[in-house]
């Protein structure tokens, strides 16, 4: 890569400060506050507060309701991640070998990450409110019980389809250029040596798409832990009881509902720790990983 | 081991005809080479016959038995790709071990071919490392160790030398050659550069346009182009082209730029006046007291030979080589000598023979 080299310091911090200031106010600043908010409790009037130290976590850590939205999370975030990326692959194999209207079928296949989270989580709740929603309705009307607002197995999957629908946008690009990557003298090698397309995509395409693949599940993680709130909060609402009730969900619950700011922010730093670890082992990765 | 028969084969992508007819039959063992400028079908004709491309029409068979309809796979041959097509996550033993495992053959089976191989290019201690960790000539081996440890009936060679730098290309030229007749593997070999070619093949398939335009042996070739565009192909520099006409009968040749030739080799059909193109190679040119003057407006001197350019009366151009330094003169005297002609048709390039 090319190195620029600036005579003196003043030109390089000022093409700098857009950056640091953004990164200063967006995040630093409420991360900070949200830390040392933390480390408070609050009376319940708001009035006055006290230095606690970790007791907020400690208590967060010990209360089952947090360890419930924890292990939703866990389902969650892995049932998202899994299904996105599962759904992306496979329609990412077919429009690499798709030929006519492949850029029409790309292109429409980009467009969920265009729609805003709540407009989705609407999108998903006209199709599937046991009432008005199009299959909702069928659904009942050919004798299955579906009614997500009762019952906590199927407000879960519905929320885990919506948050993945929206994701698969984003893994289908990336594994469409994974794919397009892939030398094709590389794939003829294969036919030629015997491997039939099946055999194929397993020993040589998949290896090849690890890269991808580990990169888009850390990416995956991280949306479901945090962008996900939009689509649970306009569905489920947490509901029904706290079936769907993510860690990021609890946050908000905890703070803006109950107005519990001490819990609230230590239960964000928790999470904040997590995507921390989460982005580490990804750049750990990717720095000892082969790029091919 | 087995031979191959290419016949009547056809492809056209849409309304494009890529190779219009070829006829190709090659002994067991033999090692042909496909040569032509790019974009002549040498790639893809290559490309049907590992099966990679389907024909439009025509049948290749391989050891006698009808291949058209068959799975690359199930066609019992190796293919060396020009970027070599190495698998970039498994290490060297694992690439050539590929082939092997999903024919399902015993593990020592594949371990003792695998090391066979690998002594025999060379490649023996690095197994274990992957194809980024090798330089060229390492991963050009390897792709040839992948090819042989198969023990396939035809090896197809996709300009497997091209992404080579010079040196190296000569070295692996002369070890591909050695091996090729170790192994007495039947072998088709495409290529654009003509010294590969020529020091490659037992025999060569000049292409040109999606023709066959010569299929014979490089000394044949070399010494009997079939028209202009083969002779203009071989042979480097490439051959001089004058223009003339068929004179006294068909036993004489009067050029363009002035003189009368006789052919050595006696008369020419067709009537008086008949449109001729000569071919004289640069090499076959001689210095003679009292020849056509040629002014020379480029010398390029190589050491062991020295190459001329200069223009002759008629405003054609002729290159010379020659032995040893060059002259210093502006301008030579030289004599075209009747038995180096070559006598092609003015209109269509066909050689004509008396």
């Amino acid at each position: 890569m090319r190195k620029t080299v600036f005579n003196g310091t003043a030109l390089p911090l000022l093409l700098l400060t857009p950056q640091l200031v953004i990164t200063a106010i967006f995040f630093l600043w409420p991360a900070g506050a949200a830390i040392w908010q933390s480390l408070l409790q609050e009376d319940p009037w708001g009035m006055s507060s006290q230095f606690v130290g970790l007791r907020n976590f400690t208590e967060v850590l010990a209360e089952p309701e947090w360890r419930g939205a924890a292990w939703n999370t866990l389902i969650f975030s892995s049932s998202v991640a899994v299904l996105a990326m599962g759904t992306a692959l496979f329609l990412a194999v077919q429009a690499d070998k798709s030929i006519r209207g492949a850029n029409i079928y790309r292109t429409l296949l980009v467009w969920p990450y265009a729609v805003a989270p709540a407009i989705a989580a609407v999108l998903w709740l006209f199709l599937f409110h046991p009432s008005i929603g199009l299959v909702g309705r069928a659904l009942n009307e050919a004798g299955v019980a579906w009614d997500y607002k009762l019952n906590g197995n199927q407000a879960m999957l519905l929320v885990i389809v919506a948050a993945a629908w929206k994701q698969v946008s984003y893994n289908f690009i990336f594994f469409l250029a994974g794919l397009q990557s892939i030398p094709r003298s590389v794939l003829e090698a294969a036919a030629i040596d015997g491997a039939k397309p099946v055999r194929r995509f397993w020993t040589i395409i998949l290896p090849l798409l690890s890269p991808t693949a580990f990169f888009l599940l850390v990416v995956n993680l991280v949306y479901a832990f945090f962008d996900t709130f939009g689509v649970i909060h306009a569905l489920t609402g947490g509901g029904p009881g706290k079936a769907t009730e993510t860690l990021i969900y609890k946050v908000y619950v905890e703070g803006v509902q109950n107005v519990n700011l001490g819990s609230s922010s230590a239960q964000s730093v928790i999470l904040m720790i997590l995507v921390i670890a989460l982005t580490a082992v990804q750049f750990r990765f990717i720095e000892r990983k082969v790029h091919y | 081991m087995a031979s191959l028969e290419v016949s009547g084969l056809t492809k056209s992508f849409g309304a494009t005809h890529v190779l219009h007819g070829i006829d190709l039959a090659v002994e067991d063992g033999e090692m042909i080479v496909i040569v032509g400028a790019s974009g002549c079908g040498k790639s893809t004709l290559l490309r049907i016959v590992a099966g990679l491309e389907t024909a439009s029409s025509g049948s290749i068979r391989i050891a006698g038995r009808e291949v058209s309809a068959l799975e690359p796979a199930e066609r019992d041959i190796a293919m060396v790709f020009q970027n070599y097509a190495l698998y970039p996550h498994m290490t060297v033993e694992q690439n050539m071990a590929y082939g092997l495992k999903i024919r399902g053959l015993p593990k020592p089976e594949i371990a003792r071919r695998v090391a066979e191989a690998a002594g025999l290019l060379g490649i023996g201690p690095l197994l274990a490392r992957r194809p980024r960790q090798l330089s060229g000539g390492q991963r050009q081996r390897v792709a040839m160790g992948r090819a042989i440890v198969r023990e396939p009936k035809l090896f197809l060679f996709d300009e497997p030398l091209s992404n080579l730098d010079a040196k190296l290309r000569v070295q692996m030229r002369a070890e591909i050659r050695r091996l090729q007749r170790r192994l007495g593997v039947t072998s088709l070999f495409v290529t654009h550069d003509q010294t590969e070619a020529m020091t490659l093949g037992d025999r060569l398939v000049v292409m040109h346009a999606g023709h066959a335009a010569q299929i014979a042996s490089p000394m044949e070739i070399w010494a009997r182009p079939a028209d202009t565009y083969v002779a203009g192909f071989i042979g480097s520099p490439a051959m001089n082209f004058l223009e003339g006409t068929l004179a006294e009968g068909g036993q004489v040749v009067a050029l363009k730029a002035g003189p009368v030739l006789r052919f050595a080799d006696g008369p020419r059909a067709g009537g008086e006046g008949r449109p001729l193109t000569i071919g004289i190679r640069p090499e076959h040119v001689e210095l003679a007291e009292g020849g056509i003057p040629l002014p020379l407006d480029l010398v390029e001197p190589l050491g062991s030979e020295t190459v001329l350019h200069g223009r002759l009366p008629g405003g054609e151009a002729l290159v010379v080589k020659l032995a040893g330094p060059g002259p210093g003169a502006q301008s030579l005297p030289v004599a075209l000598p009747a038995a180096a002609l070559h006598v092609f048709d003015g209109e269509t390039g066909k050689r004509l023979d008396p």
